[in-house]
């Protein structure tokens, strides 16, 4: 029996493949969440006009990994009155849950671990869940201001839910898939970026950025975390190895809806312009492009009130997004602008 | 029936703000850094600037002191303690000064009051320490920072004389 064979026909060889497949994607994905990190401070900084780090190693490169040993070093700080079990599981389900999103992200045609049929389904369940770690995190703290945070975060992520799952519907009904892969591949086209379905869908494209933002709890919606009214909602009691977690779990979200909104608008791996190949360097190249506006928008943005927040989301985003749905909807059963909102109807 | 304000309204959904905001991020993006490496480097220092206290002394060696007690008078925080005898050769000079500078309010009263300019607020800002303790300052250390800075010192008060 040669290698090839031991890999992909025995049971014990596919399971060490798809395990090294699962440790490959995340020690890189961890990583570069380091630099991530280090460039989400360097981008704030550059907008204050401030250095931001610059000491550890050159330009500051290694400061996400001193920290990282910062954090696991320190002393973990239980509240008497926590709940422990609940206390110790809460960041650990914020972080797996985010880790395990990536198990349907095709990197490139082919390059994915898990090629499922209900690919964005599964990443729109384990987004749901998502909010379990911030609440169960908030309520076994036994502290006020945590419980704020979390009750916030609870009622803040479903409510953006809802828009975030209209806008990949309308996408959805465009390609007449589930699978990521095939979302992708529906783009590809004679015309380079204009066949992505950034165009088709614009007006969807700044509602799924905004979602984004608020599914994440990034500013300008970082309300679990206000520090002007809740200190650090429901992260206040928690320190140490739990607390980077939270944090590495926080950023892998935002690194994920940086993936979902290359996948779904602009195209995951295709090339810009037709004729330079295709490949993994373009997908990450895009979802460098999104951090990068994510970080920005971090930097000037003020914090939204909480009953703006919840109009927003209530009263602008979901009948925008279910109207687009409807429009959507419409124009590919009638095959309307030849084809525009329905891939599947002209053959890819 | 209310009134639409349809240029607001088209602002709001075009993202007029978050756009312009976003430009404006831009441009100062790509500005100079305004921060200074602190350690490496340091930002400029008025003349009068208040910082660690020192005794100075005359040319000759002499303490300038003379235990008036002004400063004493004047403190607001009552951070220094003075005690005075006459020295073996009749001259008036303290046995004690001492500055509590974890009550000084920085305030340079002292050195206002002071008819000698014995007591200067010098340049110095960088003497931080692990313990309370080793804030009391006595004697024989206002002396020594009296020594150790005595060349700002005196060009800084030659620099503020004109403003006296």
């Amino acid at each position: 029996m040669n290698w090839t064979e031991f890999f992909f026909e025995t049971n014990f060889g596919i399971f060490l493949f798809i395990l090294g497949q699962c440790l490959l994607v995340t020690v890189l994905l961890l990583v570069a969440l380091a630099f991530l990190m280090y460039a989400d401070r360097k981008i704030w900084a550059a907008v204050q006009m401030r250095k931001g780090p610059n000491v550890v190693g050159v330009f500051g490169l290694l400061q996400s990994f001193a920290d990282f040993i910062k954090y696991i070093v320190k002393e973990v700080v239980v509240p008497a009155g926590a709940d422990k079990v609940v206390y110790f599981l809460a960041p650990m389900i914020a972080f797996i849950l985010s880790v395990i999103s990536w198990a349907v992200i095709p990197w490139a045609d082919g390059w994915v671990i898990a090629n499922l049929n209900i690919g964005i389904l599964y990443i729109f369940a384990v987004s749901s869940l998502e909010v379990y770690g911030v609440i169960m995190g908030g309520w076994a703290s036994n502290s006020k201001y945590p419980f704020l945070g979390s009750l916030r975060s609870a009622a803040q992520m479903i409510s953006y839910e809802v828009s975030i799952g209209f806008i990949i519907v309308g996408v959805m009904i465009s390609t007449g898939s589930l699978n990521l892969t095939e979302v992708v591949r529906a783009q590809d086209g004679d015309y380079g970026f204009l066949n992505w379905y950034w165009l088709p869908h614009l007006p969807m494209v700044f509602l799924f950025l905004i979602s984004a933002l608020a599914e994440t709890n990034r500013p300008p919606f970082d309300l679990p975390e206000a520090e002007s009214e809740l200190v650090a909602g429901f992260q206040v009691e928690y320190s140490s190895t739990p607390f980077l977690l939270y944090m590495i779990g926080e950023l892998m979200a935002v690194v994920l809806m940086c993936a979902l909104i290359t996948i779904l608008f602009f195209g995951g791996w295709l090339s810009p312009i037709p004729g330079l190949p295709d490949g993994v360097l373009w997908m990450v190249a895009k979802m460098a492009f999104f951090f990068f506006i994510f970080s920005m928008v971090k930097a000037i943005t003020p914090r939204y009130r909480y009953d703006q927040l919840m109009r927003i989301g209530w009263k602008v985003f979901l009948p925008m997004s279910l109207g687009w749905v409807v429009l959507v909807a419409f124009a590919a059963k009638f095959e309307l602008f030849g084809g525009f909102y329905a891939r599947w109807a002209i053959g890819g | 029936m209310t009134q639409i304000d349809w240029t607001r309204a088209t602002k709001y959904f075009l993202l007029a703000d978050f756009f312009g905001g976003f430009r404006l991020g831009l441009k100062y993006f790509f500005r100079p850094k305004a921060t200074i490496n602190y350690p490496h480097e340091k930002g400029p220092l008025s003349p009068r600037f208040r910082g660690e206290h020192a005794l100075r002394r005359y040319p000759n060696g002499e303490e300038r002191c003379i235990a008036c007690k002004l400063c004493e008078a004047i403190c607001p925080a009552q951070a220094i303690t003075i005690d005075a005898e006459p020295r073996e050769d009749g001259s008036r000079r303290t046995t004690r000064y001492d500055i509590d500078m974890t009550k000084c309010i920085y305030c340079g009263f002292c050195q206002e009051a002071c008819p000698v300019d014995a007591i200067v607020e010098g340049p110095n800002f960088e003497y931080s320490t692990e313990s309370r303790e080793e804030l009391f300052f006595d004697k024989a250390r206002l002396l020594e920072n009296g020594e150790r800075w005595e060349a700002e010192i005196a060009r800084n008060l030659e620099l503020d004389a004109p403003y006296r």
